[in-house]
């Protein structure tokens, strides 16, 4: 039954099924019912899987053997969250659209997407994550493409070249490796092996930091988010930041690390600075947005910051944080983005001075919008808490300033939630707000699971902990940074 | 050889099927011709390789495979001239017969083991496109095309004819083997006649594949020629000059590595970056293809650049997957341009809606051409890079990477086009069966290429 390679493929399946379907109810259900599938069978890989730090249910298959290429997938503690956070949050997403008339082939992209995704978690040859990383790249360009804003052409291709731009350097980084490997091979446990001099290490780095940084994205390669998750569809948005931005920090923590650490000695300061920049400067730019989507994509620079930051001063605390943050965000921000769409669909707009006043008229709504919220900004016995308090507290080994700016997050986070939440939820029901629907049906029973969650792991988060802390304690203990 | 003989014969004979009026028998009796002659170089497959007729040419894996592999993509293009050649003219079997000429050179100039045969071969090969180029008499842009390839053409068979004179001046010899020993022997001592001999070869040779800065005649010739004429051009003729280049350089010029490849390297890094910037600036798709087949031949000198064991898998599986998404690109182009009227981007507006697989697969060719994963073209880029960064030519992967990505700015242009943006009349194009079957072979070959690669990345 464990077999990881069917995992991978089951959504490939889906997808071309979907290709072919054109009547929006049945493409819902075949969607629904084949990321349903795929959820299933990830339960028998969490249920056998063995919390400890090597890597479990491996397949390794020549792939293109006349150049060294093998399929080789894998599962450990730290790719096992990030593949169940994957697979659970593709069927909500796509819940999220039970709203809307769409075709077959939009399914059919998130579906694709999704193994692209997959292939990037579990992927031990470093060919295959590059393939991965890119072929999880296009199916969420033509989703924004296709069903997104106005100004889709020009962001869209933005986010495109500014992506590929950035995977065309690790590829390069990637060859780079290969040619140093005596054995001629990809696999992870080569490149680690590597035994690279110090300015080597350095270009490493940055190819491999630039490519990831644009992903999550750290500041100054965030130019393309806003913009992006604006204009994309909603669920484009919650691919693009539930799941597709811990890309590059799973990136971090698997490949640019251990493969590099004499680089990290060098820059990772300047990355940890980098990350608490951003916190600092998205989360100001967050509290002057009108426009809810934007505040929200600002608001997931800074959090994504944060972990960025947990991961570079490399500790135990740090990392754990990361690891359980990057499930909480997935979650909290896939509730905040359907709430905004919820609601902006209903007024019309996104504005937020347009709105106001749906807490009288909205009693549901308004309740999972505040434990969502708590969840995002990180109050004790929510999902959020738990995360960021272990990233501060690793933060705070790198020393006590780095913390308290980090710590900014907590709070400029606080601020501009509630002001949003304020701004939307409370003050005077105008006229629009006064029909307003409540919440029913395919979206209760999204937000109902959302908010378990948040509860959920806010009240007992450690078997999610427990999955990863064999897997990142043996991590930090074989690959030593410098600083 | 008896692939280059049923060829010749089959040239005539499509001539003499031409004056008996026997128009419906042309295209069948030339893909039958193809197959044979497919066949006959098959059975060489596992024969040792000798130089015959003298050590005039060697069928070895090398020329094997590239002798398949352009008589594969000619007998695409020539499917897709079913219908084609008939609106530009009434006598549509010189069309074939010299479409069969000029791959008779091509075979030549792959097989090639005797400097006199590489120029032959080029000759034929040239001198039937010259014809092709300017078949639309009344065509100004044709004629234009034909008359700047031929002035164009003349000037660098001029060059490769002296360099191979001054090879042969300080050599003695026209045969590769002998050069090659000549070279060996003499190595440290080689008088300057024999560098000079190699610097006018660089320069015919980069003539005829189009590479910077010999590259002016090609987007005039490419936009000129008729659509089909231009497909030929830019994948089996080039495909043959890029296999001669390679061939040439690698059994003679192997030890003097020192003295070419910084001419190479600045060749390359301009035909790259000339190609690419260029391309973005196009409005028509057409012109855009025939930029981009510059920036690609920027990419395929990265295999004569490195000469490893791995260099000539590389050029072909880079010249497959090149000719494959080309023919591809090319083939929708001319069913657009003949339903709409233009070659402009515009004319792609609104096809992913009316004709979703044909948008389909023109996609998958645009992504083969960027070099996107599970494509052909990615591996064939993938590869070419690999080699480079073996021999520590990091900068210039680096800059190859900077035109990679400016080449999705005008490759996803005609995606966009067709899939972002409305057009005015949206009716559904129909296409006849032999352009269904072209463009379903290059898609799956494109698929199959890009997935699955391993039975050609070691073939040579």
């Amino acid at each position: 039954m464990n077999n990881l390679a069917l995992l991978l493929l089951l959504p490939v399946f889906g997808a071309l099924l979907l290709a072919f379907v054109k009547k929006s109810g049945t493409a819902k259900s075949i969607a629904l019912i084949f990321s349903v599938l795929t959820l299933a069978l990830t339960v028998p890989f969490l249920v056998a899987f063995i919390p400890d730090a090597s890597k479990q249910f491996e397949q390794n298959i020549p792939w293109i053997p006349s150049l060294g290429i093998h399929f080789h997938i894998g599962l450990d503690g730290i790719s096992l969250p990030l593949v169940i956070l994957t697979n659970g949050l593709v069927p909500l997403i796509i819940l999220s659209t039970f709203g809307q008339q769409q075709k077959g082939g939009f399914y059919a992209l998130m579906l694709f997407m999704q193994t692209g995704l997959l292939l990037v978690f579990t992927a031990l040859d470093a060919f295959l994550f590059y393939v991965g990383w890119e072929i999880a790249l296009i199916p969420i360009y033509f989703i924004c493409g296709l069903w997104g804003g106005v100004n889709r052409i020009r962001v869209t291709l933005k986010f495109f070249i500014y992506t590929f731009s950035g995977s065309l350097l690790m590829l390069i980084a990637i060859i780079y490796l290969y040619t140093q490997v005596p054995t001629a091979n990809y696999e992870l446990t080569s490149f680690y092996e590597l035994d690279l001099d110090e300015k080597t290490q350095r270009y490493i780095f940055w190819a491999f930091f630039v490519a990831f940084a644009i992903k999550m994205p750290l500041f100054p390669f965030h130019t393309w988010q806003p913009d992006t998750y604006v204009e994309a569809p909603m669920a484009g948005t919650m691919l693009l930041s539930g799941i597709m931005l811990k890309m590059g920090v799973y990136g971090l923590i698997r490949w640019l690390i251990p493969i590099a650490p004499l680089g990290v000695s060098q820059y990772g300061h300047l990355a940890m600075i980098l990350a608490i920049i951003g916190i600092v400067y998205a989360s100001i730019i967050a509290f002057q947005q009108q426009d809810l989507k934007r505040l929200i994509a600002y608001s997931s620079i800074a959090h994504v910051g944060l972990i960025a930051a947990g991961v570079f001063v490399w500790n135990v605390q740090g990392l754990q944080g990361a690891m359980i943050q990057m499930v909480n965000h997935g979650i909290s921000v896939i509730g905040l983005f359907f709430v905004v769409e919820i609601v902006s669909r209903q007024f019309g707009s996104r504005e937020m001075q347009h709105m106001g006043g749906i807490a009288k008229v909205a009693p549901r709504l308004a309740i999972v919008f505040l434990i969502i919220i708590l969840g995002a900004i990180g109050l004790p016995l929510t999902n959020g808490f738990i995360g960021e308090f272990l990233l501060l507290m690793g933060v705070y080994q790198a020393g006590i300033w780095t913390a308290i700016f980090a710590g900014l997050t907590i709070i400029l986070g606080a601020v501009y939630m509630l002001r949003m939440y304020q701004g939307v939820m409370l003050g005077d029901t105008n006229q629009k707000a006064g029909i307003f629907r409540d919440i029913a049906g395919s979206e209760l029973l999204v937000f109902a699971i959302l908010v378990a969650l948040i509860v959920g792991i806010g009240v007992y988060p450690k078997p999610l902990l427990h999955l990863s802390e064999a897997a990142v304690s043996n991590l930090v203990e074989q690959v030593k940074i410098g600083y | 050889m008896s692939a280059i003989i049923t060829l010749s014969l089959l040239a005539i004979l499509v001539l003499y099927l031409g004056i008996f009026k026997l128009r419906n028998a042309l295209l069948s009796v030339s893909l039958i011709g193809l197959m044979a002659a497919l066949v006959f170089e098959l059975r060489l497959w596992n024969e040792e390789a000798e130089p015959i007729f003298n050590g005039m040419v060697l069928f070895d894996k090398f020329s094997l495979a590239f002798s398949i592999l352009i008589i594969f993509i000619t007998g695409l293009i020539l499917l897709l001239s079913k219908g084609y050649f008939d609106k530009i003219s009434a006598n549509i079997a010189e069309y074939y017969a010299l479409i069969i000429f000029s791959l008779t050179g091509a075979l030549l100039v792959v097989s090639f083991h005797n400097l006199s045969m590489l120029f032959i071969g080029i000759e034929i090969m040239s001198v039937a496109l010259y014809i092709l180029a300017g078949i639309r008499k009344k065509d100004l842009a044709s004629n234009e095309a034909s008359l700047k390839y031929f002035l164009m053409g003349a000037f660098s068979t001029g060059f490769l004819l002296f360099g191979i004179a001054l090879l042969y001046g300080a050599s003695a010899s026209f045969d590769l083997t002998e050069i090659k020993n000549y070279v060996t022997t003499n190595s440290g001592q080689l008088p300057a006649m024999f560098y000079a001999g190699i610097l006018f070869l660089i320069v015919g040779l980069a003539f005829k594949v189009g590479a910077a800065p010999f590259h002016f005649w090609t987007p005039d010739v490419y936009d000129g020629s008729p659509i089909l004429v231009t497909t030929f051009m830019s994948t089996v003729v080039k495909t043959a000059a890029f296999a001669g280049f390679l061939r040439l350089f690698i059994t003679c010029f192997d030890q003097l590595q020192s003295f070419w490849v910084p001419i190479l390297l600045v060749m390359i890094i301009i035909t790259l970056f000339i190609g690419n910037i260029s391309a973005l600036v196009q409005l028509s798709f057409k012109r855009m293809l025939a930029y981009s087949s510059i920036s690609h031949a920027g990419y395929m000198l990265f295999a004569i650049l490195n000469m490893g064991v791995q260099a000539s898998g590389a050029m072909l599986v880079y010249a497959a997957a090149y000719s494959v998404a080309s023919v591809l690109a090319f083939a929708v182009l001319i069913v657009v341009k003949r339903n709409r009227g233009s070659e402009h981007f515009e004319a792609f507006n609104g096809l992913g809606k009316s004709n979703p697989l044909m948008a389909l697969v023109l996609t998958l060719s645009m992504l083969s051409l960027a070099g996107i994963p599970l494509t052909a073209g990615f591996i064939g880029k993938f590869m070419m890079f690999s080699e480079a960064l073996s021999n520590l030519h990091i900068a210039l992967v680096v800059l190859a990477a900077i035109n990679a990505a400016i080449g999705i700015f005008y490759y996803f242009h005609v995606i966009i086009n067709m899939y972002f943006r409305e057009a005015e009349i949206n009716d559904q194009i129909s296409i006849d069966m032999n352009y269904k079957t072209v463009l379903f072979i290059a898609a799956a070959l494109t698929l199959i290429l890009g997935i699955y690669p391993d039975f050609l990345t070691h073939l040579i």
